[in-house]
């Protein structure tokens, strides 16, 4: 088993040090999150009803804006230098060593924002339990965008305008997780309890973290070819 | 050696197809325009006026057929697109890349016509119900897969990598539209529901349906006529082309 794995788990381990090497990378993306955020009071208005009303969208939304932000650089680096086509021709699976960029890419990118989204909520004015469902719902839901988004990445590979073009492939694509995430915090105000959201969403991670890989590591063999 | 009947990849060919998609265009241009002729006509001037939405209702009669093809098409790009990254057939790709531009027309001109029919009869442009916003979806999801294709140079590739998004896509339309519709439900958002229309008249059923069938033939006119364009531009080179083609 653990030989069948060491694949993933190097991939996951260099892309961690890779990361750790660039710490600007991760903090800049975690700086969007938050000031994208903190902009939306300023653009809407103080009003605290209004703010709690719309504090989990907009926690939700900005998370997308800051997955898509280190999304671009998912495989470029390796592309460049040549590393991924060196992946490709291994004789250990491909596909788990993408998954395993994949994994890494949700710890740099994703984690971080489900850890500052309590406090961020903070300033929304959100009930103890409103905070919990909303970091659940980021807990299960960041690994989809960033499972949803690989597939993107590697479809725009070496691409003309590829930043642009991820967002407008990948984001419509995101919609189901935004609805069951943003929405679970809703369900349980409206008296509905969030159980049913969380479940979609965990079902939504389990079916992508399934696919995704697997088509990602698709997508690269076309861009590689 | 195993001969079978019917050689079902001999139009799998571009140098085959090409000739036949020439044949076929007039068949199905005609058809289009005599099914459009016949399908307004009964529409506009024979199906009788609506009791509670007056003659603004006949818009229906280019809105449910272009929302039907709409969603109709991007089902047949996927179904090309599995072929093509199946068989790994040239033509299959062009065919998906032929059909891409008249489905987001069609999902532009459902988008459209539902707001102008939803103007008078909701009192307003959009509401966000939850056939109109997967509607739009749609639509995003059309324009990704252009710019997609559009953004890549070399044509393999750029085949290639529309399928996978088509394929993508068209396992993400159910999740799309059933969260939408959820998500709608919740928010309690659009008062009105288009799914409680009233009993049909046989003439406006017919009238659509005749409508329907002539945005077909449209849609398979001009995305062979498209297709020919394709195989033209990629095999320029080729032998066939300078020989028969270029006449």
């Amino acid at each position: 088993m653990s030989r069948f794995l060491s694949p993933f788990i190097q991939s996951v381990r260099r892309d961690l040090l890779l990361a750790a090497r660039h710490k600007t990378e991760i903090v800049t993306a975690l700086f969007f999150f938050v000031i994208v955020v903190n902009l939306l009071p300023l653009g809407i208005g103080p009003d605290p009803d209004l703010l709690r009303k719309i504090a989990p969208g907009a926690l939700w939304i900005s998370a997308l804006l800051a997955t898509l932000l280190g999304l671009q650089r998912l495989f470029a680096p390796d592309h460049a230098d040549g590393t991924l086509e060196q992946m490709a021709l291994s004789p250990q699976s491909f596909t788990l060593l993408v998954a395993g960029k994949i994994l890494a890419h949700w710890l740099v990118a994703g984690l971080p924002v489900v850890l500052i989204a309590p406090v961020l909520g903070l300033q929304f004015d959100l009930s103890g339990r409103s905070l919990l469902i909303l970091t659940v719902s980021l807990l299960l839901g960041t690994p989809i965008l960033s499972l949803i988004g690989a597939v993107g990445a590697a479809l725009t590979l070496g691409v003309r305008g590829s930043g642009a073009l991820l967002s407008l492939l990948i984001l419509p694509l995101y919609i189901p997780a935004l609805i069951f995430g943003a929405g679970a915090v809703e369900a349980d105000l409206a008296g509905l309890g969030p159980d049913g959201h969380l479940s979609l969403l965990a079902a939504l991670l389990v079916v992508s973290a399934f696919f995704a890989p697997w088509v990602a590591t698709v997508a690269l063999r076309v861009a590689l070819e | 050696m195993n001969h079978s009947l019917v050689n079902w990849f001999k139009f799998a060919s571009p140098a085959s197809f090409y000739p036949l998609a020439g044949r076929l265009i007039p068949f199905f241009t005609a058809a289009a325009v005599l099914l459009l002729a016949a399908g307004l006509w009964l529409g506009l001037l024979v199906a009788p006026t609506d009791a509670q939405q007056g003659e603004g209702y006949r818009i229906i009669f280019v809105h449910v057929p272009a929302s039907w093809m709409s969603m109709f098409i991007y089902c047949v790009m996927a179904f090309w697109a599995a072929l093509g990254l199946s068989f790994n057939t040239r033509l299959s790709g062009m065919m998906t890349s032929a059909l891409a531009p008249t489905g987001a027309l069609f999902a532009f001109l459902s988008l459209w016509t539902g707001a102008l029919w939803g103007k008078p009869m909701w009192g307003a442009w959009w509401v966000w119900d939850a056939r109109l916003t997967s509607q739009l979806i749609l639509f995003f999801l059309y324009l990704g897969f252009i710019a997609l294709q559009a953004a890549i140079d070399d044509p393999r590739r750029a085949d290639k990598a529309g399928a996978i998004l088509a394929l993508v896509g068209v396992v993400n339309v159910p999740i799309i539209y059933f969260s939408v519709q959820w998500w709608n439900t919740l928010h309690q958002g659009a008062s009105v529901s288009m799914t409680k229309a009233p009993s049909m008249a046989h003439t406006m059923l017919l009238g659509m349906l005749l409508m329907a069938l002539a945005f077909w033939a449209y849609t398979i006119a001009v995305a062979l006529m498209r297709v020919r364009c394709i195989i033209l531009e990629r095999e320029l080179t080729s032998e066939w082309v300078k020989k028969n083609a270029m006449e």
